[in-house]
């Protein structure tokens, strides 16, 4: 089976900033793709490109077998896409939108409503309201419909979840579950690390660069050492002696921990809590923890 | 065909429930057509003088008597030097000086001549001049009367003398209205066209529906249709607003053929409506079509033979009205509204529009990219 986007060695440069810097991936069909990094490492743009709305400065991609560039009404037709800034129109209502992009993609509501029911319907009571009153959630919901209306082969959503509440947000990626059901493919891109568990495979990206392409267990299986949550009355005093102490290999804050780990495999655990109070750390905490996304993440970066 | 059905009733919709866009279709031809042409008058009244009279005889009452009478002056200044009436000038109650020299009378029976001396304040340029030929006029005709009065009958016509008597066509009473009413609806029609247009495309990029759009499979030329059509018949109803004020107030009605203007129209309204979505593909935000469309509507609308005759331009000024389509609309509004011109006399605007509704249109389909 043919994959359903291949980039390859794709570059994208405004001016003097290099904004996707030679990136290469591929995403099966039918699955979940996420496109994980915070704000500016490029996700933006990639997904410009392959939604034909950005011409590549250098390589290629193709999507559902047609090239970004050459074929590029073929694919207008074949994929969905959500930008992140949400963009249909304030002024029409709820089911004029609907309708109007399904007359652009010379298709009906009727025709494809299967494929929307399960999100239409809880827009359903609020048909008639016009799209700039409706809240963030439910525009995200109307966007996607406005999205699958045409049968997409191909979903991108970019940052659909960023300012939507979490329930919200929790709710969004349920419904991209049932949509990978019917064999949709699905890139989305997102700030969040937690939402790279919910993945199949995610890549990461810094700087528009890609860091790591995998499934996300094999992601944090592949983190190299073993890690340990810290906790101290006073965190910022923790932080800091971390830092200066040479047993520690890497330390950073993490939630209400600070996770750290220890050049020698082996560590003392003791000899560690007897080093921290003698440095005046009341409250002190220490265990063993499982890496996360968000640690191979800056493990990522640091290397 | 679905496609573009659907985008007018799209368009349509938008429309109708923007309210100021509605009102300004709605409200701005009928008050810009009650209220311009009763505030635009050429005709200069109430210019101020200030006359030094060192005659005071009874001819330099006289002539005084009829300055004031003539409805164009007020007298704001009687005094004994040019040094107390040129303080009035210098703060703006006088207009004009009229020095009547001494001995005015005498020297003039006498000696069949004398000599008068005016100053013209000529910050304000129309007023002054206009002011200045009025008061020669005066004088002109007071010499007359000196004239009957002295010259022997019988002498009368050894002189001879040449009268002009002069009448105003297509406009006999030099009436303003009539001839700003055309002008001012030729702007009207231009706004509406042109601005509406413009704001339109840049909003859709603004807010970002236009990503939205451009991602479908949309023929470019169905997009900019479904643009222009809905702002064409917006400016045809403005345009048959406008019309109509003109006659319910003013009693003006097209002396030609009204089929004649309205396909003038048609036409001019897809120049107008082209040149603004070419604006609009050049432009990013609704603030920056704003500015440009408004330095090239001042353009337009100064040199489109409004309130300055193209005729009387410099050379380079007139070449640059060719390119105008405001001076030619203003031009067949007049010729048809008011002379009644046919198609033969209009032929060559229209032609003209048509190149520019072509030339303009195509170029802003080829300027609208939906991949950047």
């Amino acid at each position: 089976m043919e994959a359903a986007v291949i980039v390859k060695d794709l570059t994208k440069v405004y001016g003097e900033t290099t904004a996707v810097d030679v990136v290469s991936f591929s995403v099966n069909q039918g699955e979940i793709f996420g496109l994980i990094g915070p704000d500016g490492a490029g996700k933006t743009s990639i997904f410009r490109v392959l939604t034909t709305l950005l011409l590549p400065d250098g390589g290629s991609a193709t999507v559902d077998g047609f090239d970004v560039v050459k074929d590029y009404s073929q694919i207008r037709s074949r994929v969905g896409y959500m930008p992140g800034k949400f963009s249909l129109y304030q002024d029409l209502s709820v089911e004029e939108n609907l309708n109007f992009f399904a007359t652009l993609f010379n298709t009906t509501i009727k025709e494809n409503y299967h494929l929307i029911k399960d999100i239409y319907v809880q827009l359903e009571s609020f048909k008639t309201r016009r799209a700039g009153k409706l809240s963030g959630g439910m525009k995200q919901k109307l966007a996607l419909c406005c999205a699958l209306i045409h049968k997409p082969t191909v979903l991108f959503l970019d940052e659909p979840t960023t300012g939507v509440d979490p329930v919200s947000r929790k709710e969004f990626w349920e419904m991209l579950k049932q949509l990978k059901a019917q064999n949709i493919t699905i890139v989305v891109s997102t700030p969040y690390m937690d939402e790279a568990n919910l993945c199949d495979r995610i890549a990461l990206i810094q700087g528009g660069k890609l860091l790591s392409v995998n499934t996300p267990g094999n992601i944090i299986k592949a983190y190299p050492d073993q890690l340990y949550a810290i906790k101290a009355d006073n965190m910022h005093a923790l932080l800091k002696i971390l830092n200066g102490y040479d047993e520690v290999l890497a330390s950073y804050a993490f939630g209400e921990f600070a996770h750290a780990s220890f050049k020698n495999k082996a560590v003392d655990l003791e000899g560690v809590k007897s080093y921290l109070t003698k440095k005046d750390l009341t409250g002190l905490e220490l265990k063993k923890t499982g890496a996360t996304i968000e640690d191979s993440f800056i493990k990522l970066l640091k290397d | 065909m679905r496609t573009i059905k659907f985008l007018l009733q799209k368009e349509f919709r938008q429309i109708f429930r923007n309210r100021a866009i509605l009102a300004m279709v709605m409200v701005m031809p009928v008050m810009q057509l009650l209220i311009l042409p009763l505030a635009s008058n050429y005709e200069v009244k109430n210019v101020n003088i200030a006359v030094i009279d060192n005659d005071h005889s009874s001819y330099s009452q006289k002539l005084i008597s009829k300055i004031t009478a003539s409805g164009y002056f007020k007298l704001t200044g009687y005094d004994f030097s040019f040094k107390e009436a040129f303080k009035l000038i210098e703060s703006d109650k006088a207009d004009l000086i009229l020095e009547i020299p001494h001995g005015f009378e005498r020297n003039l029976v006498r000696e069949d001549e004398q000599k008068l001396f005016i100053a013209v304040n000529a910050i304000n340029g129309t007023k002054a001049n206009l002011g200045g030929v009025y008061l020669t006029g005066i004088i002109k005709n007071f010499n007359a009367d000196v004239r009957v009065q002295l010259v022997q009958p019988g002498k009368f016509n050894q002189q001879p003398t040449i009268t002009i008597a002069s009448s105003n066509w297509f406009n006999p009473y030099l009436n303003y209205h009539v001839f700003m009413v055309p002008g001012i609806l030729a702007i009207l029609v231009t706004m509406i066209g042109g601005f509406l247009t413009a704001l339109n495309i840049v909003k859709e990029k603004e807010v970002g529906t236009i990503e939205q759009i451009n991602v479908t499979p949309i023929k470019k030329h169905h997009f900019i249709l479904g643009k222009l059509i809905p702002f064409w018949i917006l400016g045809n109803i403005v345009f048959t607003l406008g019309l109509i004020v003109s006659w319910l107030i003013y009693g003006i009605t097209p002396l030609g053929n009204i089929l004649l203007l309205y396909a003038f129209i048609a036409v001019y309204l897809l120049a107008i409506s082209g040149f603004g979505l070419l604006i609009s593909t050049f432009c990013d935000t609704q603030q920056q079509a704003m500015f440009v469309m408004f330095f090239f509507m001042m353009v337009f609308i100064l040199m489109g033979g409004l309130f300055t005759s193209i005729d009387s331009m410099p050379d380079w000024a007139k070449f640059v009205t060719k390119f105008n389509p405001v001076a030619y609309l203003i031009d067949v509004m007049r010729m048809i509204i008011l002379k009644g011109s046919g198609f033969k006399d209009i032929a060559k605007q229209l032609g003209t529009i048509g190149l520019f509704a072509v030339v303009l249109n195509s170029w802003a389909i080829i300027n609208y990219k939906k991949t950047s």
